[in-house]
């Protein structure tokens, strides 16, 4: 997005917003009304005046290849409205070409200021990155780490191992509370993973029929990583690092595979952990020349909204360095550039087929919950104990997950069925062992994608 | 999805063979109850659950649903497009906002206007925003038979398959592709023997709306067995495109076994002014009205009963006042001309009536109510009186609920005329009723009045919230070209206002109205535009 002459559609700016309320708000100072002296430069930075309530206008300024915002007003919010107003503003018509009110490119002092503050943070952790790190250090803090985790995961087999004596029977009277307990032990043991799979774990007793199954499941994948991490040292590397990183240590970005290419957006989501302490911003990324999916995760504290916004549709040419382990799924982006957005529907593939590399990415991560597919051409048949997505030709159809769990929608749902009209359309979603979650949708012949939900 | 191969053979020491179902069981019971291990059987479980999910397989496909009809209407531009989701999701964000409106646009109340203009285009809904319509038409019965015309073939595709939009098959606008055709016979007379109400009525009025007498006839065929409150809303149905051909049935209906119904009936036909039952109250009415003075009916007899006279009064009035009112009001207006020796409708209401001002006022507001029912125009003009002189001493009625029915019968350019002279004379804080029988945009006279008199309440140090209803009405129908106007008053406002006021709240809060005025009617300029096809 570095260059003037891509802009993002209106559509991408508001995907940007934190929240419902600032895109509203958002929304009605995208227009010329209340901002002056707006203009953008060639390098990619967007600012203007607002006029708020106050009497000195709020000074707005955003590097669009970043995305990043500052504003002067007092909201804590990122992007703040007069940010979302001013990239609407310019998405509708762009300020370069616009002699009128812009400012012929020439950079003010303030954006200026806050620009060259960026690079050189932005130059200084590169710096510290690439330094030497204390090694010796590094070594026994991880070696106490290891110990801790390995005592936390002796105790949670302990619990597991209690509970299938005594009977899953008695779980529901148990209650969510002693699970929350070893979740609490799990953090204390720096094993975030496991903490978050015992929570989850606890609350399926509470989650209607066929509860017994699933927590058998459930609590034997928990075991499976239990074992994993005891017998770490006999597992093939690209195993162990999974292990690693699904009980809490994700290996280091610098190990991983660089993968350069033009980044589609496919989806972007987020999921709140069961205490509301955390969001998780997932966004699914799939890789137009080397058609490899990537996920990205950014988290957020509660009442904030994790910072990386990449709207749907929108391609990045960037640096993907793919973390050790988890199937090779997750990935950290580099410096970003925009890149022209594909002129035509990703190519999809059958319901058996998408279910195939699902279970084959279950040799390399068995924890693994779904993969993502583009599965098409397929039609969505709605019914009222649960959705299909059938093959366009021939007689198999995969579920669609309940909704409920993270990402997706009953109105995501309805706009599928909507846009197919009963006929074929080709779908992005995540395939598993639940189903299938619709997320991203495709008019026939249209290549520009519509998020669900 | 099914699962190939649920069985593990030998995995686990002690647990059978590893089937799921039994592993499942002995995981519930309790391994202390078989002196098996618990690790051993999350061992197993654990093999048994990758396997499960390594090796799904595709299930069996339901039955698929039929495919939409093509919608052969074009979809709206794209600018379009992303403004319909903006004011649907506006729809839904709406609550958040709350406190003390800013100068920003209030984005729910222009989808009304955003979906009359999309239909006047002949656009179809982009398919992925048919959802949110259907959702929105759920919540707001105004935005229903714009919202389900534009959703066309698809929103009914989707409704059938979603019972929360169920609403949208229920006759109206939405039904229409479900009837008949209406010179099908054998079609019409089988969903009128066996539809719906709601089918059934829709059914009705596209027969009427084809063929008149046909609907009748319709009607006639199972007359007898309808429930009183069905053959009330069907009675009440025929108001549309109501002609002497109804007459017939309406008389027939006066004998009805319902009161509501025989009510209904009389009131149709007294506004069919050649009407038999209509000859009968102007024969009624002229023996209790003259140049002489009013002498109110003695009695009710069986054949004012029959006609729709309501006998006993409501609590507080005297019961010949209450049925002389009746008489009158349903009583054709041109029989007084000659019984007033050949006045006109004004020089009659100018009259004195003998017998005091109780008698006068029950008169001229029976004349209201005639005027209105039998829509004359010069009646109601005559009895809306001036628009400059006091409402208190309007002719016809000073109430301005009244007074807005009377002026929906004036041609719009009439009413306009009328609405703007009021408010020339009396401001705006009157004028919220009037207003709203004024046609969409307020244009011309009527919209430099409105704005001028919003300047003027400005001037005069009144607070905006004083007029938010008129604000909020003249965000939705004054003409946008009035943006330039209204920028002119508030750069005005600007310049003369002494900067120690200006700071204070009246000022600031004008400012911030008018802004919101300015931006909203640039908005709905813009909105319009954006919508003509590229």
């Amino acid at each position: 997005m570095t260059e003037q002459g891509v802009r993002p559609t209106a559509e991408q700016v508001l995907a940007l917003a934190p929240d419902d309320a600032s895109r509203t708000a958002g929304a009605k100072l995208g227009r010329a009304g209340p901002w002056s002296q707006i203009g953008g430069s060639a390098s990619g930075l967007v600012w203007g005046l607002c006029r708020g309530s106050g009497s000195t206008p709020y000074r707005t300024v955003v590097d669009v290849g970043g995305p990043a915002y500052k504003c002067t007003c007092p909201s804590r919010k990122s992007p703040c409205k007069h940010a979302l107003g001013l990239l609407l503003l310019w998405s509708a018509r762009g300020f370069a070409e616009d002699g009128e009110d812009a400012e012929d490119g020439e950079v003010p002092d303030w954006a200026a200021a806050w620009s060259a503050e960026r690079a050189a943070k932005a130059a200084r952790t590169a710096a510290a990155a690439a330094g030497p790190a204390d090694g010796e250090g590094a070594g026994r803090r991880a070696e106490r780490r290891a110990a801790r985790i390995g005592a936390g995961v002796t105790e949670l087999e302990q619990r597991l191992e209690d509970v299938l004596r005594a009977g899953l029977a008695g779980q529901q009277q148990a209650g969510y509370g002693p699970w929350e307990e070893t979740a609490a032990r799990m953090v204390d043991a720096q094993a975030p993973g496991l903490a978050a799979r015992v929570r989850e774990l606890g609350t399926i007793p509470s989650c209607g029929p066929g509860w017994p199954a699933r927590m058998l499941e459930e609590g034997a994948l928990l075991h499976l990583l239990n074992r994993g991490w005891l017998g770490l040292a006999g597992l093939p590397e690209p195993l162990a690092a999974t292990v690693r990183s699904r009980v809490g240590l994700p290996g280091a970005a610098a190990e991983g595979e660089v993968v350069r290419d033009r980044w589609l957006v496919l989806a972007q989501y987020d999921s709140v952990s069961p205490d509301g302490r955390l969001t998780t911003r997932r966004t699914w990324l799939r890789g137009l020349g080397s058609g490899r999916p990537a996920l990205v995760l950014d988290f957020g504290p509660p009442g904030r909204p994790p910072a990386l916004a990449l709207p749907v549709g929108l391609v990045v040419e960037a640096e993907a360095r793919f973390r050790p382990g988890t199937a090779g799924l997750r990935a950290d982006l580099g410096e970003r550039s925009a890149a022209a957005a594909p002129d035509r529907v990703p190519a999809g593939v059958g319901t058996g087929a998408a279910l195939e590399v699902y279970g084959a990415a279950l040799r390399e991560d068995p924890w693994l919950d779904a993969w993502p597919v583009v599965l098409g051409p397929v039609v969505p048949i709605p019914g009222e104990r649960g959705w299909q997505l059938a093959d366009a030709e021939g007689t198999c159809a995969l579920p669609v997950a309940p909704v409920g769990g993270a990402g997706g929608s009953r109105s995501g749902l309805w706009q599928l069925a909507a846009l197919s009209g009963g006929g074929p359309v080709t779908v992005f979603g995540e395939c598993g062992h639940r189903g299938f979650t619709p997320l991203t949708a495709w008019h026939p012949g249209c290549p520009e994608p519509v998020a669900l939900g | 999805m099914t699962t190939e191969g649920t069985k593990a053979g030998g995995v686990s020491a002690g647990l059978g063979d590893g089937d799921w179902e039994e592993l499942v069981s002995v995981a519930l019971l309790g391994t202390g109850r078989r002196k098996a291990s618990p690790g051993a059987l999350l061992d197993a479980a654990a093999v048994q659950t990758v396997r499960r999910r390594a090796g799904l397989r595709p299930a069996e496909a339901g039955p698929r649903p039929d495919p939409a009809p093509r919608d052969p209407r074009p979809a709206p531009p794209e600018a379009a497009r992303r403004r319909l989701a903006q004011l649907l999701a506006g729809r839904t964000g709406a609550g958040s906002g709350g406190g003390r409106r800013g100068a920003a646009p209030d984005l729910t109340e222009l989808l009304p206007q955003w979906l009359a203009a999309a239909g006047r285009h002949g656009y179809r809904a982009p398919h992925a925003l048919v959802p949110a319509l259907l959702d929105a038409a759920r919540a707001r019965t105004d935005l229903r038979a714009p919202a389900l015309a534009l959703a066309g073939a698809r929103g009914l595709w989707l409704a059938r398959l979603n019972p929360d939009w169920r609403f949208a098959l229920r006759g109206g606008a939405g039904g229409a592709g479900e009837l008949p055709d209406p010179q099908d016979r054998a079609g019409v007379e089988r969903l009128w023997q066996e539809g719906l109400f709601a089918e059934r009525v829709a059914l009705l009025g596209l027969v009427r709306a084809h063929e008149p007498a046909a609907a009748t006839r319709l009607l006639t065929t199972t007359w007898a067995t309808e429930r009183a409150e069905d053959r009330l809303m069907f009675l009440d149905s025929l108001r549309v495109g109501l002609s002497e051909g109804d007459e017939p049935f309406l008389e027939e209906a006066l004998g009805d076994r319902s009161r509501n119904v025989r009510s209904t009936a009389a009131e149709l036909l007294s506004a069919l002014p050649r009407s038999a039952l209509a000859g009968r109250m102007a024969e009624r009415a002229l023996a209790c009205v003259g140049p002489q003075g009013v002498t109110p009916p003695a009695e009710c007899d069986a054949g004012m009963l029959r006609d729709g006279v309501v006998e006993r009064p409501p609590a507080g009035r005297g019961e010949r006042a209450w049925w002389l009112g009746q008489l009158v009001e349903a009583a054709p207006l041109s029989c007084w001309r000659e019984r007033f020796g050949g006045l006109g409708a004004a020089e009659i209401v100018a009259l004195p009536v003998a017998g005091g001002e109780s008698w006068r006022e029950e008169l001229h507001a029976a004349w209201c109510r005639a005027a209105v029912r039998q829509r004359d125009p010069r009646w109601a003009k005559a009895l809306l009186g001036a628009a400059s002189a006091p409402p208190a001493t309007a002719p016809g009625t000073a109430s301005l609920a009244e007074r807005a029915k009377l002026l929906s019968v004036l041609p719009e350019a009439e009413r306009a005329q009328w609405v703007a002279e009021f408010i020339r004379a009396h401001g705006l804080s009157e004028a919220f009723q009037l207003l709203g029988v004024c046609l969409v945009p307020w244009a011309g006279t009527l919209g430099r009045a409105v704005v001028d008199a919003l300047d003027a309440a400005r001037e005069a140090g009144s607070y905006p919230w004083s007029f938010s209803g008129v604000m909020g009405l003249a965000e939705r129908c004054l003409d946008p070209a009035e943006a330039e106007r209204l920028e002119a008053v508030v750069a005005r406002g600007a310049a003369f206002a002494d900067p120690a006021e200006a700071s204070s709240g009246a000022a600031a809060y004008w400012a911030e109205a008018f802004q919101r005025l300015v931006a909203t009617l640039r908005l709905r300029a813009a909105m319009l535009a954006e919508l003509a096809p590229a």
